[in-house]
Formats: C-alpha cells, sequence, structure tokens
C-alpha cells in the first residue's frame, strides 16, 4: 500500500500540477476577493476564515478528478481492483496523495494567504488547525465523488456539483473554528464536531467509493 | 369574492402564482412526455408485429 | 395480494399503475383544489401575520413533500442494490425531478412568507438553507442519472448518491442548526406552525397535505410507467438495430 502511495505521489509531482497548482488556484482566490469585496481591511478580516476555508474547498476540489481519472484510462484501475490489496486501501492511498499533495500544502500556506487577508492575529493557529483537521474529509469525500464520475469524458463540473454540497457540513465547521479563533471567542463543540466528522468520513467514504468504482468497472 | 388580502396582498398572490405555475410546468411537462413515449413504443411495437 | 414485490415485476405494475392513476389524479386535484380554496377563500387571517398566513396551505405541504420524496428515493435506491428490481431503480429517478420542484416551491413559498417579516426576500435561517441544500442534493442526483449512459450503472451509482447523500443531507441539517445558532435571534423566524394551529387553519391544511401527497404518488406512478417505456423502447430499437 505504501508502494502505492509513493507512485501517485511520484506521478503528482511528476505531472507537475499537484502541488503548484492548488496553491496557485488559492493565491488567485485570495487575491480576486478583495477585487470583487472592496479594499476596506476590516471587512477582509472579518471575511478571512470564511474565504480561506473557502478558498480550500475549491482548490481541493480542482485536482479531485485525477485522483481516478489517470488509472481509469490506462486501465491500471483494472489491475488495482483485482490487486491483494482491498479496494478500499487503494481508496484511502488515493486520497492521502490527494492530501499530501492538495491539502498539506493549503494548511502549511494559509498562514501566509491569511496575512494578506488581513486574519486577527488569533485567527492564525485556529484557522491552521481546522484546516488540518478538515482537508482529509475533503479529500476523502472528493475521492467518492471521483469515483461516481470516473467513467465520463467531462466529469468535472458534475464531479463539483455532486462533491460541494457534501462539503457543507466539514465547510460549516472548519470555518466556524477558524472564525471563533479569530474573533477571540471560545470554540466550543465546533471543534470536536469537525474532527469528528473528518474521522467517520475517513473511516467511511473509502467503502462508498470503492463500491462505486467496482461498479464503473464492471 | 376575492378575500381582503391587506398590505400582504403581493406576497400572498406571488405565493400562491409561483407555487401552482410551477406544479402546472411538472405536470404538462410529466404528461407530455408520457404521451411522446408511448407513441414512440407503440411504433415500434407495430413494427416488430409487421416485421413478425 | 399476495406480496407488494409482485408489482416490482414490470408488466404487473404497468397493469396496477394504469388503473390507480386515474383516480389518484383525480382525487389529488380534488383535495388540492378544495384544499387551496377552501385556505385562501374561506379561512380568517392570523392576528399577527395577516392574510400571509394563507401560504401555510402551499409551503407546509410542499416542504413535507419535498423530504419525503427524498425518503422514498432512498428506500427504492436500498430496494434497488439489495433485490435488484428495475421498477425500484426507476421510481426513485422518477421521483427526483418531483421532489425538486416541491423543494424549490417550499423554498420560494418559504422565502415570501418570511419577507414581511424579515424585510428581505431572502435570509440564511435555517430552515430554507437546509431546504436549499436539500435542493443541491436534488439537482446531483438527478444530473448523475443524465450523464451515464448505462442503465444499470446509473441506477447503482446514483442509489449510491442517494445513499451517501441522505447522510450527509442529515449531518448538513445538524450543522446548518448550529452554524445559525450564533446570529443574533432577530434572524431566526417561527415559521414553526404545528402547535397549537387552531382548527380553522388545520382542516385546510391536512385536505392540502392530501393534495400534495397524492399529487406525488400521481406523478411518481406516470413518470415511472414513463421509464419503463423508455427502457422497452430502447431495448427494442437495439434490437432493431442488430437484426
Amino acid at each position: 500500500m505504501i508502494g502505492l502511495l509513493r507512485r501517485d505521489l511520484a506521478l503528482a509531482v511528476r505531472a507537475g500540477g499537484g502541488f503548484g497548482l492548488g496553491l496557485a488556484f488559492f493565491l488567485i482566490v485570495v487575491t480576486l476577493v478583495p477585487f470583487g469585496v472592496g479594499p476596506d481591511t476590516a471587512i477582509l478580516g472579518r471575511i478571512a476564515p470564511g474565504i480561506l476555508w473557502l478558498g480550500a474547498l475549491l482548490a481541493c476540489l480542482l485536482s479531485l478528478d485525477r485522483i481516478l481519472a489517470l488509472d481509469w484510462e490506462d486501465g491500471s484501475l483494472d489491475l488495482l481492483a483485482t490487486a491483494p490489496i482491498p479496494l478500499e486501501g487503494v481508496v484511502v492511498m488515493k486520497a492521502a496523495a490527494h492530501w499530501l499533495t492538495t491539502g498539506l500544502p493549503l494548511v502549511l500556506a494559509a498562514p501566509a494567504f491569511g496575512v494578506l487577508m488581513n486574519l486577527p492575529g488569533p485567527g492564525y493557529g485556529w484557522l491552521t488547525l481546522s484546516l488540518a483537521l478538515g482537508t482529509p474529509a475533503l479529500s476523502v469525500i472528493g475521492a467518492f465523488g471521483a469515483a461516481l464520475t470516473v467513467g465520463l469524458k467531462r466529469g468535472g463540473l458534475l464531479l463539483s456539483l455532486l462533491v460541494l454540497p457534501l462539503y457543507v457540513p466539514t465547510l460549516i465547521f472548519g470555518a466556524e473554528v477558524a472564525r471563533r479563533g479569530a474573533e477571540g471567542l471560545a470554540i466550543g463543540a465546533a471543534l470536536p464536531l469537525l474532527a469528528g466528522i473528518s474521522l467517520a468520513c475517513v473511516a467511511l467514504m473509502p467503502f462508498a467509493a470503492a463500491a462505486a468504482i467496482r461498479v464503473n468497472l464492471r | 369574492m376575492m378575500p381582503d388580502l391587506g398590505r400582504y396582498a403581493i406576497e400572498v398572490i406571488s405565493a400562491y402564482a409561483v407555487s401552482l405555475a410551477l406544479i402546472v410546468v411538472l405536470v404538462v411537462i410529466s404528461w407530455r412526455r408520457a404521451q411522446v413515449v408511448r407513441a414512440r413504443l407503440r411504433e415500434v411495437e407495430r413494427r416488430r408485429e409487421a416485421d413478425g | 395480494m399476495s406480496s407488494l414485490w409482485e408489482y416490482a415485476n414490470p408488466k404487473r405494475f404497468m397493469q396496477l399503475s394504469g388503473s390507480m392513476l386515474p383516480w389518484v389524479s383525480g382525487l389529488a386535484a380534488l383535495c388540492l383544489v378544495v384544499g387551496l380554496y377552501w385556505g385562501f377563500f374561506l379561512t380568517p387571517d392570523d392576528f399577527r401575520q395577516g392574510s400571509t398566513v394563507k401560504i401555510i396551505y402551499l409551503h407546509v405541504p410542499s416542504a413535507l413533500m419535498a423530504i419525503n420524496a427524498w425518503l422514498m428515493m432512498l428506500v427504492t435506491s436500498i430496494i434497488w442494490l439489495v433485490r435488484r428490481h428495475h421498477v425500484s431503480a426507476l421510481a426513485a429517478r422518477a421521483a427526483a425531478p418531483v421532489g425538486a420542484t416541491f423543494t424549490v416551491i417550499a423554498l420560494a413559498t418559504g422565502a415570501i412568507w418570511g419577507q414581511p417579516m424579515w424585510g428581505t426576500w431572502w435570509v440564511w435561517d435555517p430552515r430554507l438553507t437546509s431546504f436549499l441544500i436539500l435542493f443541491l442534493f436534488y439537482l446531483g442526483y438527478i444530473a448523475l442519472w443524465e450523464a451515464i449512459e448505462d442503465p444499470d450503472t446509473a441506477a447503482d451509482l446514483t442509489s449510491v448518491l442517494c445513499l451517501v447523500g441522505s447522510v450527509f443531507a442529515l449531518l448538513s441539517r445538524y450543522a446548518v442548526l448550529f452554524w445559525n445558532q450564533g446570529l443574533h435571534q432577530g434572524a431566526t423566524l417561527s415559521l414553526d406552525k404545528e402547535e397549537n394551529i387552531s382548527d380553522v387553519f388545520y382542516f385546510p391544511l391536512l385536505v392540502s397535505i392530501a393534495g400534495f401527497v397524492l399529487l406525488f404518488v400521481a406523478l411518481v406512478l406516470l413518470r415511472t410507467r414513463t421509464e419503463i417505456r423508455v427502457r422497452r423502447l430502447r431495448a427494442l430499437m437495439a434490437r432493431e438495430r442488430m437484426a
């Protein structure tokens, strides 16, 4: 399984699109927001946690179809399905590769982007923590969406339509943690709820995704 | 005949208008599609009978 | 009727639904007309809400059916996954646009009803927001059916989506409640009419609800019949092409 992980990581890095694209997109979004909303730093500071979360979410969405599409096209998905590793494990590794190349860089880069958005001081730690806890859920939910649409030629937009509503709980709790942290309020139930959702998704979504892949491979 | 809807006439009327319009559109679309498909199926099944 | 499962057989379903449809449609129309006429013309205004209370006869039934349609899709999806009855999968597909339309009606009437009290045409109140999310789930489900060529693959994938979507829809409901509690209470409006609703409003509401339920059943029967015919049509045309 680790071999699979390493292979996917290598593919992502070599293809060049992986690491850089997500971060670049995040940067673009953060740059465009003030143009849309006005340069008032007070306003930007207030919406910063939400915008940063949205940016991370959209950046994750971008690279989702690549989780499975390449292997589908050259037939390696068939081979993986019949390999001794359970298909659920394959999905977990692919989601992990996606997280390492998209989610993790976003988590690490988020504070820098927070500066651009005038994120209030106390918010940095909480933003990073919420993204760290939430982005794995995004990867694994995204893997499910990718599994549903893997057979489709231009499934990108459909993938977004399917996956974005599924992101709502994670987004709500993640942004809530970030926002309360930034405003200096007590975080309360949001943090354990976020962690709980992420854990449950990582545990359960691979089964749904594997089922979808098996259907598509028939 | 029309009850005195008072200050909220626009709201109430538009709520009813929108809802009924959506229902009518849904029913009409469903019905017409049903008609079309039934006709085409009858057509194809008649061809099957004819060919034996 | 020895067992409900007999009607999983397409032919028997077509027979039963064919005889049921005129009656269900007629009854639906009757209940809708009676309920809405009664509610609109023959009920008094509410002390606080004025004549906008009349919107209840549209909002409550449509909201109820928006949820129930999805639940029906969930049940039929599970039946498809477990017992592979095509009628079940097609019924789920047939129900989705009906449920989606009811969701839009619930959203529109909910927003319009709230306007005099909120002062704007839309607020992110928990109930409306949850229905908006539900609408997105409907859209995704319908889009997935449309996108996939092979009918059995489509049935399987949309069923899995319906299952996963149901869990997330429920999660979202609670997340939205959590999300909105942060706002000052002024924004939340109690459209909760179930508490102590007086009889004069209650009975026309019941009739309207019955009307909407029957309308849903009638439309799903009609649309499922169409889907079954489409399936047969495709099979016959494929055979023609091969001959």
